[in-house]
């Protein structure tokens, strides 16, 4: 699709939602929309995409009641807004239209999560993703390093870059829109995205991504959509298996979950944002006992996020109820440079591969 | 000569007049502000009391002219059946003479003190003799009497007795001329306008100097007087069992069973056993000591309470609901009847009515009517035991603020109804504490409350609804204008909307596919019933469902269907037409319908 076609197609799928209004209004009907719930207990595994998504249980806002009329309203406001973007050509971040509303009288928003959750809910209405209405993510995109030649659609014109000979110690900083790439070669076996920076270095520094033909990922965190996007690519395109590494508790696991299975908040975009294959390296509970690692406790917190996984259906496995079960036994946690402990090289020259080829990655 | 002599030379009897004369707060004249209010009081009363005997409709009319600076003429005048002449002077002119002191029954006066009292009030201030007027009948002249009271006599002195044409038929009127002042004239309205209230039945007008008050009756039914019954053993005393005793023929059983309300043979026989008495003994011939023996006796034996339905009056929960409303308009208004009830041998029944927001203030202590035998209590509130039992109930639980009385806008009335109301004084004015009499006051006050609780309740609950409702439609509007300015369409009519939200009927009228159609939605709680009528140039014959009545008016029909729509339930007609003509809905308060037309 062309860019004018692209633009034409969200404009009329942003007219389809307020002609809906429209003629509910029309027709003497209280105006209304309906939207799967988002909650966990309404994601479903979907067999032929091997992601999680939206089931079946929707909840419907009718402009009844005084919030749900409000709500209504603020959509009708971004609606319109995004629809006069488009037809400008223009672009703005989710944080500028926040601002935007300042404007909105009544119907400015009360903060910017209020915003960004209507953004997914039209998402998941209109089944486009926010960068159609040309609303940019504001957070970088990740880095990567490793043996893999791209093209990027830049405002400069087309760029190669090969991910270790054309980049610095950082690597290639993944844009926002990942759609703007193309993969022109490589050399890679596999993926490892990494949660901490401290980790991406440590391999980068150990030369793991020579000895292993391994593409090295910094998430940064809960990774930006443009990061899994890439991941998803590079797992699809490249045929690269993906594993991910993470610090030893709970809230690393949903930083795994939502690139391996999808998260709940953006479930409506599973099937181009989660990397189904994508298997979990560690830190797992058991390494906590089995290396001795050096371990923080489990706050209230902590226990209460290990609880809510073990009815998150999407930790709904043998493995992770037994990992799980023991962490929460053990009361403990580690980050995943805990393994320094045992020396620099211990985790690219003995957990690594150890871990690695017992999954059957090398 | 010795002391004691001396003494004896200063000692005499007092008549009662003379007594009363020095003892006059004892009746209620302690002040001049006072005595005009109690002297129309017992003038109404002794008014409201025949009218009730003699089976009429009381009208009533009051009067105070100012005469001189401080002197004013008090004028009550009733359609009553009058007073035979020569009972008059009595009446008036002499304290103590009444028809009701040995009766037991619930009657407004007792005694025979308080207008009698009033007259030798006024003779004491300004020396002027009371005027009477009375007639008994269309048969009959009216008398005009001027009557003083010879005070060391407590006996009736009349300076004048004629035969005058009066316009009412039958009826008493009555003119006493005394120092006094209108200072207190709010509670003399407010003691006329609570008479009105327990005395629904009543039409009272007044004339305060000039100004003139309307007291409408709501009621058209005289109300059944009550009858005197016999007294029953256990409010018994040993003077009062005496004095009967005395005037009886009869063997002791016989005696109990006709003296007594309520004693029966078995009764009678038990009372014997108990006193060691001999049946056969005459009654009058008992002495003191055989008499106590026999009240002891009397007290001991159950005898079923008196029998109250006779003897008293209740006003009905009806009626003080209509006397309430008719003065206050009130929001909420309850009233509740208790069954009869007994302290001391007396029955007695207490009534009570809760009124909530209308023209009360709504702010400070809540206003409280007292009444014992359907006369309103204006003083000493505080010593009152209608007071205390409305103090001593929990208000908070009913949602009603307090600081010992409740407060805000709530009215609360108080009614006991007794053969013998027991007062603090003889001037009337609060009801004393028995307890059987408050248990019963603070019974049908928790009753009402929790009625009360229910009606604020749900009082708030509509007041919430409404402003959900109006946030609501402040905000559709909006949404309907940013919609109309996106797909860039004219701006929809939303007041069907704003129907269904704020719970009205909705009727639609719009012209499709060459069918006229008629659409009703009710969106409120209750089902309707309404007459639908449309004026078009369409007969309509064709029409689904067919029209209950088509009238033909020049080139147009009107056509009339009547239906009944269950809440949330929809209606509607159809017929062959191109123009819809008009649409006229009834049935439904106008606020609670939207009409929309849906060709314009």
């Amino acid at each position: 699709m062309t860019k004018e076609e692209m633009d034409k197609h969200a404009v009329s799928k942003l007219l389809e939602i307020a002609d809906r209004w429209y003629s509910q209004i029309k027709r003497a009907e209280i105006p209304y929309i309906s939207l799967p719930t988002r909650t966990k207990h309404n994601i479903e595994y979907d067999e032929g995409t091997e992601v999680w998504k939206y089931g079946e249980k929707e909840t419907t806002r009718t402009a009844s009641t005084a919030k749900s009329a409000l709500h209504l309203l603020k959509m009708a406001y971004v609606v319109g807004f995004l629809k006069d973007q488009i037809g400008e050509n223009r672009s703005s971040t989710l944080r500028e239209m926040y601002y935007i509303s300042e404007g909105w009288k009544r119907a400015k928003f009360g903060a910017q999560d209020e915003s960004n959750f209507l953004v997914e809910d039209l998402e998941i209405i209109t089944e486009l993703s926010r960068e159609a209405f040309h609303l940019r993510p504001e957070e970088d995109g990740a880095s990567i390093f490793g043996p893999v030649k791209i093209r990027e659609q830049t405002r400069r014109g087309d760029k190669d870059i090969h991910c270790v000979e054309d980049v610095g110690e950082a690597g290639y900083s993944i844009p926002n829109n990942v759609e703007r790439l193309t993969f022109l070669e490589n050399d890679a076996k596999f993926v490892i995205a990494m949660e901490t920076g401290g980790m991406y270095a440590r391999l980068m520094e150990n030369g793991f991504s020579e000895e292993y033909d391994a593409v090295l990922l910094h998430l940064k965190g809960q990774p930006a959509r443009s990061t899994r996007r890439m991941l998803k690519r590079l797992n699809n395109e490249l045929g690269l298996p993906v594993v991910v590494f993470t610090d030893g508790d709970p809230w690393s696991y949903r930083i795994f979950a939502s690139i391996a299975y999808g998260s709940i908040k953006a479930a409506h975009m599973s099937d181009i944002l989660v990397t189904p294959g994508a298997q979990f390296v560690g830190v797992q509970p058991s390494d906590i006992s089995t290396y001795n690692l050096p371990s923080d406790h489990l706050t209230e917190g902590d226990i209460a996020a290990l609880k809510a996984e073990l009815t998150d259906p999407r930790f709904d496995t043998e493995y992770w109820r037994n990992q799980i079960n023991l962490q929460i036994k053990l009361g403990l946690k580690s980050e995943q440079q805990a393994f320094a402990s045992r020396g620099l090289d211990f985790v690219t020259k003995e957990y690594l591969p150890a871990r690695l080829s017992e999954m059957g990655i090398i | 000569m010795e002391l004691a002599e001396q003494l004896a030379g200063q000692q005499k009897s007092i008549s009662v007049a003379e007594f009363f004369e020095k003892n006059k707060h004892l009746l209620g004249f302690d002040s001049p502000t006072r005595g005009i209010i109690t002297t129309i009081k017992e003038a109404v009363d002794n008014s409201l009391d025949a009218c009730e005997e003699a089976e009429v409709l009381p009208d009533i009319f009051v009067g105070v002219k100012k005469v001189d600076k401080d002197v004013y003429r008090i004028i009550v005048e009733d359609n009553g059946p009058g007073i035979v002449p020569k009972q008059v002077p009595f009446v008036f002119g002499k304290l103590l003479y009444g028809s009701r002191f040995h009766q037991i029954k619930q009657s407004r006066g007792q005694q025979g003190i308080g207008i009698s009292a009033a007259v030798l009030y006024a003779q004491l201030t300004t020396g002027v003799p009371a005027v009477v007027i009375s007639r008994t009948s269309h048969k009959n002249k009216a008398h005009r009497f001027e009557i003083m009271i010879r005070t060391e006599a407590n006996e009736p002195e009349v300076l004048k007795d004629e035969e005058i044409e009066w316009d009412r038929m039958h009826g008493t009127r009555i003119e006493i001329e005394f120092k006094t002042t209108l200072a207190a004239k709010k509670r003399l309205l407010d003691y006329l306008m609570y008479t009105s209230v327990v005395n629904p039945h009543a039409r009272i007008k007044a004339d305060i100097d000039g100004e003139v008050y309307n007291f409408e009756r709501v009621n058209e039914e005289t109300i059944v007087p009550p009858k005197a019954i016999l007294p029953h053993p256990h409010g018994l005393e040993l003077g009062q069992l005496k004095r009967i005793a005395a005037a009886s023929d009869s063997n002791l059983k016989d005696f109990l069973i006709n003296s007594f309300s309520r004693v029966g043979d078995k009764n009678a026989d038990e009372i014997i056993g108990g006193s060691g008495l001999k049946e056969s003994r005459k009654a009058k011939t008992l002495t003191n000591e055989e008499l106590k023996k026999l009240l002891e006796s009397m007290q001991n034996v159950e005898v079923p309470p008196p029998p109250a339905s006779q003897c008293l009056s209740p006003i009905g929960e009806n009626m003080i609901i209509r006397g309430i409303d008719k003065e206050f308009q009130l929001d909420f208004v309850r009233a509740r009847t208790r069954k009869s009830k007994v302290f001391s041998g007396h029955p007695f029944i207490v009534e009570a009515a809760i009124g909530y927001g209308g023209k009360l203030e709504s702010e400070g202590t809540a206003t409280i009517l007292r009444f014992a035998n359907r006369v309103p209590l204006l003083y000493q509130q505080g010593a009152c035991a209608i007071t205390n039992s409305i103090s001593g109930i929990n208000w908070k639980a009913y949602n009603i603020s307090q600081q010992g009385l409740p407060t805000g806008p709530v009215l609360i009335l108080v009614h006991v109804a007794s053969t013998n109301v027991p007062f603090t004084s003889e001037s009337k004015d609060a009801v004393a504490s028995i307890p059987e009499i408050e248990k019963e006051i603070v019974l049908a006050l928790q009753d009402l409350g929790r009625d009360l609780k229910m009606f604020l309740g749900r009082r708030d609950r509509n007041k919430q609804f409404e402003e959900r409702a109006r946030a609501v439609c402040s905000i559709l509007p909006d949404i309907a204008m940013k919609v109309s300015e996106i797909v860039e369409k004219p701006v929809p009519d939303i007041s069907p909307l704003e129907g269904q939200i704020m719970k009205k009927v909705v009727a639609k009228k719009g012209v499709r596919d060459g069918f006229v159609e008629i659409m009703l939605s009710n969106y409120t709680n209750t089902a309707v019933s309404l007459t639908i009528y449309n004026m078009s140039p369409e007969d309509g014959k064709d029409a689904s469902p067919k029209p209950d009545f088509v009238d033909n008016i020049g080139d147009e029909y009107n056509k009339l269907w009547k239906a009944v729509i269950e809440p949330d339930n929809m209606w509607s007609a159809k017929y062959k037409g191109t123009n819809g003509g008009t649409l006229d809905i009834r049935g439904v308060e106008e606020k609670k319908l939207v009409v929309i037309d849906l060709d314009n």
